[in-house]
């Protein structure tokens, strides 16, 4: 077993049983659902408007050196400077290159899954920099040492009063725990920061071509704050984050925020174009853009899988997927959890070490149906399963062989079939003794779960007997009603 | 041969394998976003009807106010309720008439400020692009509403726009900025929807996370 699938056997398995957790994330999934169900009926044609966004996202990523080049160069000309990283360490290098240069201290930050992606923050306080994140929920995931719990609500799977503890611990201010009084111990926190701060790093949501911006959504004002006050601003933008044109975003922010968190627009939508410019009262001297392949063009290269690049990180699959719901953020061990985090993590980090993910799904397709993108989730889950079983990818497993290799003849032969269904209804009985146990053959499923029991007839021995009933019944003169 | 060279190379060896469009193909027209989009009402007093809707659903404060004189009564109720004491703005005709009505000191931020400064006013005042009737947003830039900071740390910020500022929808925005900008955009645009909000702590709504807790927008 891979390392990555003992953490996530171990982890599914407490958190699952975990009654707590399960009470938190039912209630804050609860409300999602009954706000999100209302905005998608405030859009005229909810269906229609997932049909328009499929297609722009796909002319986007399938003409992504077009436009990624026409976003450089429209970027360029307003002079920001635009870097380009193929993974993860050169992205870092040249962050931190950047930090050297202009001899910060303080770096201010608002949430960026792709920092997650190429542990950033760990690198930059390595170097001995200040990192402080300035969204609240990364922010008190940071003081805790976590890693996010979820692309859109990070400290989703925590109570008030472990919040206010954390306060306590690291800040010595928490004066209760009230979510306002809360936030405002965050919001005093945090402003110290932003004007002390040196660098403003942040993530994007879209980069448009045609413009040359990069758009970012929030809620709070953190990335607004993080873009106008420090004198250096990064972005670092996965390459697949581009939209062709400025229009794009009429249909884009309102999907992204009803499917996110339910709200008609996200309070801030900002589109940046470049540093500071002539006549303007403020902004950064300097505009950094860092475009970020990390293995992205591989997954592109998947023609059949590449729709899975048009993702925009609205949660909105990781919050129907009843895998998610009971195994929690945290398990996956990934950075992008749920549905989407199980079909790109093996293209990005390794289809062998990572192929359980593709299992760690019930199929049932609510991921498909929510997709505001319209990714095809649960079918690339299947795709992976069998690109992981391929013949190239390597043997399975000597059991698994064994299994087939006893499950083959008897399938095939129907007296064999019929033998084995019968000592199955007496084995049952005596089954009774041990379910659960350690000497259970079924200990894996029957340890948390009731065995439903073999049926008392079979098909065919039911099919037999309607037919003897039925043959009378005509000899007798009468017509079959069933 | 360069990253960029590299990354570029990358993506045309990718795509050169064609995918299956499952969804059609064609960048979608205006039109036909506005079949999906939400539904606004085609004549102005509707479309004030929904702002001023939205605009409370969003805990914002809209008031259309007749004349310069109502204006002055708003903003001075205003500034006794929270015990204004410095105010931040920019230069603009809008911003002038209000400043004056005040009679505060005022911070303006056009020429460049001391942010220490600008976080120490109670209250940013604001012009506008645009005010949105479809999501109750307020359209502003680094150009038209004083610099990146004035609309977001000050703890409450009040727009002071026109009725010939409101447009439909979404759609109608875009094409504004476009219009209005195109030879040389501002370096930041921001659709303001509501006051800053958080919904992080057990996803009970907190407002004034880190922007302003208030916004007020009044209409001319
Ligand atoms: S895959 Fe679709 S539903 Fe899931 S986060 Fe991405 S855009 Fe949202």
């Amino acid at each position: 077993m891979s390392a990555p699938l003992v953490h996530f056997k171990e982890d599914a398995q407490r958190v699952a049983a975990d009654l707590r957790h399960r009470g938190i994330i039912q209630t804050a999934m609860g409300k999602y659902e009954v706000v999100r169900d209302q905005r998608k009926l405030w859009f005229q044609d909810w269906q229609g408007a997932r049909n328009l966004a499929a297609r722009t996202k796909f002319e986007a990523v399938n003409h992504l050196d077009t436009h990624l080049g026409e976003l450089a160069k429209n970027l360029e000309a307003r002079g920001t400077k635009v870097h380009w990283a193929s993974n993860a360490e050169q992205a870092r290098n040249i962050i931190l290159g950047i930090l050297r240069e202009k001899q910060a201290k303080v770096v201010v930050k608002s949430k960026a899954m792709t920092s997650e992606e190429i542990h950033l923050n760990d690198a930059m306080e390595k170097a001995g920099y200040e990192v402080v994140e300035s969204d609240l929920g990364e922010y008190i995931v940071q003081l805790r040492e976590e890693p996010p719990y979820h692309l859109v609500f990070p400290a989703m799977h925590l109570t008030r009063g472990e919040i206010k503890d954390i306060f306590q611990k690291k800040l010595n201010d928490a004066p209760s725990d009230d979510p306002e009084e809360l936030t405002m111990v965050a919001r005093r926190q945090l402003r110290k920061k932003y004007i002390q701060a040196d660098v403003g790093i942040t993530g994007a949501n879209f980069a448009i071509a045609e413009t040359g911006m990069i758009s970012i959504t929030e809620n709070e004002g953190n990335a607004r704050l993080t873009a106008a006050l420090p004198k250096t601003m990064i972005t670092l933008v996965g390459i697949e984050k581009v939209l062709p044109r400025y229009e794009d975003l009429a249909l884009f922010l309102p999907m992204l925020a009803v499917m996110g968190t339910g709200q008609p627009l996200t309070c801030y939508n900002t589109m940046y174009g470049g540093p500071r410019q002539p006549g303007e009262a403020d902004g950064p001297e300097e505009y950094h853009v860092v475009l970020l392949d990390n293995q992205r063009t591989l997954l592109l290269a998947d023609a059949e899988q590449r729709d899975a690049l048009g993702c925009i990180r609205c949660g909105a699959c990781l919050n129907v997927c009843p895998i998610f719901r009971n195994v929690g953020g945290h398990t996956y061990g990934t950075v992008y959890g749920g549905p989407i985090g199980s079909v790109i993590t093996p293209h990005l980090r390794g289809l062998q070490e990572w192929k359980h993910l593709s299992y760690a799904s019930s199929l049932c397709g609510a991921c498909t149906e929510t997709c505001p993108v319209k990714i095809d989730l649960h079918h690339h889950l299947l795709q992976n399963r069998r690109n992981a079983s391929a013949p190239t990818s390597g043997k399975p497993s000597f059991f698994q062989r064994l299994a087939f290799r006893m499950f083959a003849p008897v399938a095939n032969n129907a007296a064999l079939w019929d033998l084995t269904t019968r000592l199955g209804r007496v084995g049952q009985v005596m089954h009774r003794w041990i379910r659960g146990s350690a000497i259970d053959p079924a200990q894996a499923w029957t340890k948390t779960r009731e065995l439903p029991p073999i049926a008392k007839q079979s098909f065919r021995e039911w099919w037999e007997e309607r037919k003897n009933i039925s043959d009378q019944a005509s000899s007798n003169g009468e017509i079959s009603k069933n | 041969m360069s990253e960029r060279e590299n990354i570029l190379t990358r993506i045309k060896e990718a795509l050169s394998q064609e995918a299956h469009a499952h969804h059609g193909r064609g960048l979608p027209t205006v039109a036909e976003q506005r079949q999906v989009l939400p539904r606004v009402g085609a004549t102005v007093d509707e479309q004030f009807a929904l702002f001023a809707k939205n605009a409370n659903d969003l805990r914002a404060t809209f008031k259309l106010v007749g004349r310069e004189a109502e204006l002055a009564t708003e903003l001075k109720a205003l500034s006794a309720a929270e015990q204004w004491q410095r105010v931040a703005t920019h230069v603009g005709a809008l911003t002038e008439v209000a400043v004056k009505l005040l009679g505060l000191p005022t911070l303006t931020t056009n020429e460049g400020y001391d942010k220490h400064e600008l976080e120490r006013c109670d209250v940013g005042i604001s012009e506008c692009d645009a005010l949105i009737a479809q999501t109750g947003t307020v359209l502003v830039t680094s150009r038209s509403a004083g610099g990146r900071a004035l609309s977001c740390l000050p703890p409450h910020h009040v727009v002071i726009a026109r009725r010939e500022q409101l447009v439909p929808d979404l759609p109608a925005a875009m094409a504004l900025v476009k219009q209005k900008y195109a030879d040389n955009f501002p370096s930041m645009i921001s659709f303001i929807t509501g006051p800053s909000r958080t919904g992080d702590i057990e996803r009970i709504l907190v407002l004034g996370a880190h922007g302003p807790k208030k916004l007020t927008i009044f209409c001319l």
